[in-house]
């Protein structure tokens, strides 16, 4: 079977033979993005987040055959060295990773947030960011999520000011 | 003369009883195993675990609240960001284990089921201020034809792999109590 799928803005159409392959092997093996971990592959850590036409999902438990026709963000697609994404900036900024590995997907659940609640009050941090950090980086993560947040409400407020 | 005489001394002897027909009788009682059936499946983990009293979804045969502390969120579907459907889609997942049928959700609060003993929930389904307005039809249809309430029976494999529980009685079984249930005008036996 063939499924075709936009990742970081760029079309691919993919062979494969079992429809139920989960998303996160695609964008690992076959795509070669390395930036979306794997963790658990039970849906339980978060380390392989990314987006799914806007809306955060844990890719080791998104069988690929639903992402047929729709349009798949990855960290690398978040923002890069030259241009990042406010998260990814305010994340530099407060120098949150320790060993790294679970900050991709933290940084795509981050993300999905900021969308839906452009300033989240601690609780609702509390309710959607609920992946897993073996180094236990929350405490450095919370102060980077309204860091984050800030940035990316000043860039809006600088593309579409508010009128007075 | 005798009979005469019977018949004028005798007097019905006066009792709070009349006597049921046997057709009736036999109605009744097939309600009441067509309700029991149906409450079996009704008050097994399959279906509790998504009408909790507490906004909390739980989870396993032991209804352990949701790990990660999930909860119900504004939409039945969870948080703004980290909803049901970032793990659960719409069919269960073959390598994660994750559950998932069409319309993944809780049911509402007003149908808290959780706590309550079988009648109590029967009447709480039944009670339109409190199962969404739904008519008896709308109920039968609901129980026979969701895709989710009948996901209770091809409910995929747990976190190690094991088939997770089934409810106490088949699908077919189940289905035709609900059925038999509502033709014979839904009565709730008393407790
Ligand atoms: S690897 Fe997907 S949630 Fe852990
Ligand atoms: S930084 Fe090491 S697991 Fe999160």
């Amino acid at each position: 079977m063939k499924i075709s799928m936009i990742v970081n803005g760029q079309s691919h159409a993919i062979e494969l033979t079992d429809e139920y392959t989960p998303l996160l092997w695609v964008i690992r093996d076959i795509l070669g993005l390395k930036g979306t971990k794997f963790g658990c592959g039970k849906a339980a850590c978060g380390a392989c987040t990314l987006h799914v036409d806007g809306e955060a999902v844990r890719s080791c438990s998104y069988p690929v055959k639903f992402a047929e026709g729709k349009q798949i963000t990855t960290i690398e697609g978040l923002g890069n060295a030259e241009n990042p994404h406010p998260v990814q900036q305010a994340w530099i900024e407060e120098i949150v990773p320790q060993c790294g590995y679970c900050q991709p997907g933290f940084m795509m659940a981050t993300a999905a947030l900021l969308n839906k609640i452009p300033n989240p009050t601690d609780e609702d941090i509390d309710n959607n960011i609920i992946n897993v950090c073996r180094c236990g980086t929350y405490y450095r993560m919370r102060k980077a999520i309204h860091k984050a947040a800030d940035k990316q409400n000043a860039i809006n407020e600088i593309n579409e000011p508010t009128k007075a | 003369m005798a009979g005469f005489v019977l018949a004028s001394i005798y007097k019905p002897i006066e009792t709070a009883y009349t006597s049921t027909p046997v057709n009736e009788q036999e109605n009744r009682q097939n309600t009441d195993v067509a309700f029991h059936k149906m409450m079996d499946v009704l008050t097994h983990p399959r279906c509790l675990n998504c009408h909790p009293s507490d906004n909390v979804p739980k989870q396993g045969e032991d209804s352990h609240p949701h790990h990660f502390d999930i909860a119900r969120g504004e939409s039945h579907k969870g948080f703004e960001a980290t909803k049901c459907a970032t793990c659960h889609q719409s069919e269960n997942n073959p390598y994660s284990s994750a559950p998932g049928s069409p319309h993944w959700s809780l049911a509402p609060h007003s149908m808290r089921w959780q706590g309550l003993d079988r009648f109590e929930i029967a009447k709480s389904m039944m009670d339109t201020e409190r199962n969404g307005g739904r008519s008896p039809e709308e109920i039968k249809k609901h129980l026979t034809e969701d895709d989710l309430v009948l996901w209770a029976w091809e409910p995929g494999t747990n976190i190690k792999g094991e088939p997770r529980e089934l409810p106490p009685v088949s699908k077919k079984e189940f289905i035709s109590a609900v059925e038999a249930w509502f033709e014979s005008g839904h009565t709730i036996p008393s407790k």
